[in-house]
C-alpha cells in the first residue's frame, strides 16, 4: 500500500525563509512519524495568483511529494488546513498515472525494437524522440 | 421480404421520435450541410496536438501548456475547435481544473 501522492500547497507571499523552512520541517516529520516517506520537496517560487486568495495577490507555492496510505495524507492535510501560512492546498494521486505512462511507454519501446531488429536500424526512423517534455 | 417492409417504417419513424443528440454527436462524415451559419463544408482536418506530439502525461503544473487551451475568458474552449481527441481533451479538462482550484489558471477573467 505504498500510494503516491503530491502535494501542492501555497503559503502566504509575508513569510520569512526560516519560518518557511520550519514549516516544512515540521510537515516532514509529521509525514514520517504517521508511517510515510518524503520523497521530494520543491520550492517552485514565488507566483502571482490567478485570483486572490485571502485577500493575497502572490503566493509562495511549495511541492511535497511522499509515499504513503491515505491516514498519511488525511493527517497532513487536516494539518495543513490548520497551519495559518498555508492558504490553499491540493493533493494528487500519481501512481496509478505513472503506472499507465510506465505501461504505455514499455509498450513503445517494445515496438521500437521489434521494429529495429528485422530491419537493422534502417536510419533509425524507428526511434522517434523520446525525451519531448 | 414482407418482414422488411414492416420493419422499414417503424426504423425512421423512431428515429424522429428519439429526442435530438448532444452536439457533439453529429458524425463527421463528409458534409453534414452548412448547419453552422454559414461555415464552409471541410475545415481544415485539425489534429490533436497531444496525439502528435506524444504527449502523454497532461499535468496540471505546465500552465504554458494549459493555457493554450483556455480561452480569454478563462473557459475551457470545445474540442472542436482546437482540434483533440476525446480521451486528452478529458484529461487536459481535468489538469485544468486541478490547475483552477490551486490558483495556477483562473475560474473566470475579464468578462
Amino acid at each position: 500500500m505504498q500510494r503516491t501522492y503530491e502535494v501542492m500547497f501555497i503559503v502566504r507571499p509575508d513569510m520569512v525563509d526560516e519560518d518557511l523552512d520550519k514549516l516544512i520541517s515540521t510537515l516532514e516529520s509529521q509525514v514520517t512519524t504517521a508511517g510515510g516517506t518524503v520523497k521530494s520537496v520543491e520550492r517552485m517560487g514565488r507566483r502571482r495568483l490567478a485570483y486572490m486568495v485571502r485577500r493575497f495577490q502572490d503566493g509562495l507555492y511549495i511541492l511535497l511529494t511522499l509515499e504513503g496510505g491515505g491516514p498519511v495524507v488525511y493527517e497532513l492535510e487536516r494539518r495543513l488546513r490548520v497551519t495559518e501560512p498555508v492558504i490553499k492546498f491540493l493533493t494528487v494521486r500519481v501512481d496509478e498515472e505513472q503506472k499507465r505512462l510506465d505501461k504505455v511507454k514499455k509498450i513503445r519501446d517494445s515496438r521500437r525494437k521489434r521494429g529495429q531488429e528485422p530491419a537493422a536500424e534502417t536510419g533509425g526512423e524507428a526511434a522517434p524522440a523520446t525525451a519531448t517534455a | 421480404m414482407a418482414e422488411e417492409t414492416v420493419q422499414r417504417p417503424a426504423a425512421p419513424a423512431g428515429e424522429e421520435r428519439r429526442p435530438p443528440r448532444a452536439g457533439g454527436d453529429r458524425p463527421r462524415s463528409g458534409p453534414g450541410g452548412p448547419r453552422e451559419g454559414g461555415r464552409k463544408y471541410f475545415r481544415r482536418k485539425k489534429v490533436c496536438k497531444f496525439c502528435v506530439e506524444k504527449i502523454d502525461a497532461i499535468n496540471y503544473k505546465d500552465v504554458r501548456l494549459l493555457a493554450q487551451f483556455v480561452a480569454e475568458s478563462g473557459k475551457i474552449v470545445p474540442r472542436r475547435l482546437t482540434g483533440v481527441c476525446t480521451p486528452h481533451q478529458r484529461r487536459l479538462s481535468a489538469a485544468i481544473k486541478q490547475a483552477r482550484n490551486i490558483a495556477l489558471l483562473p475560474f473566470a477573467s475579464g468578462r
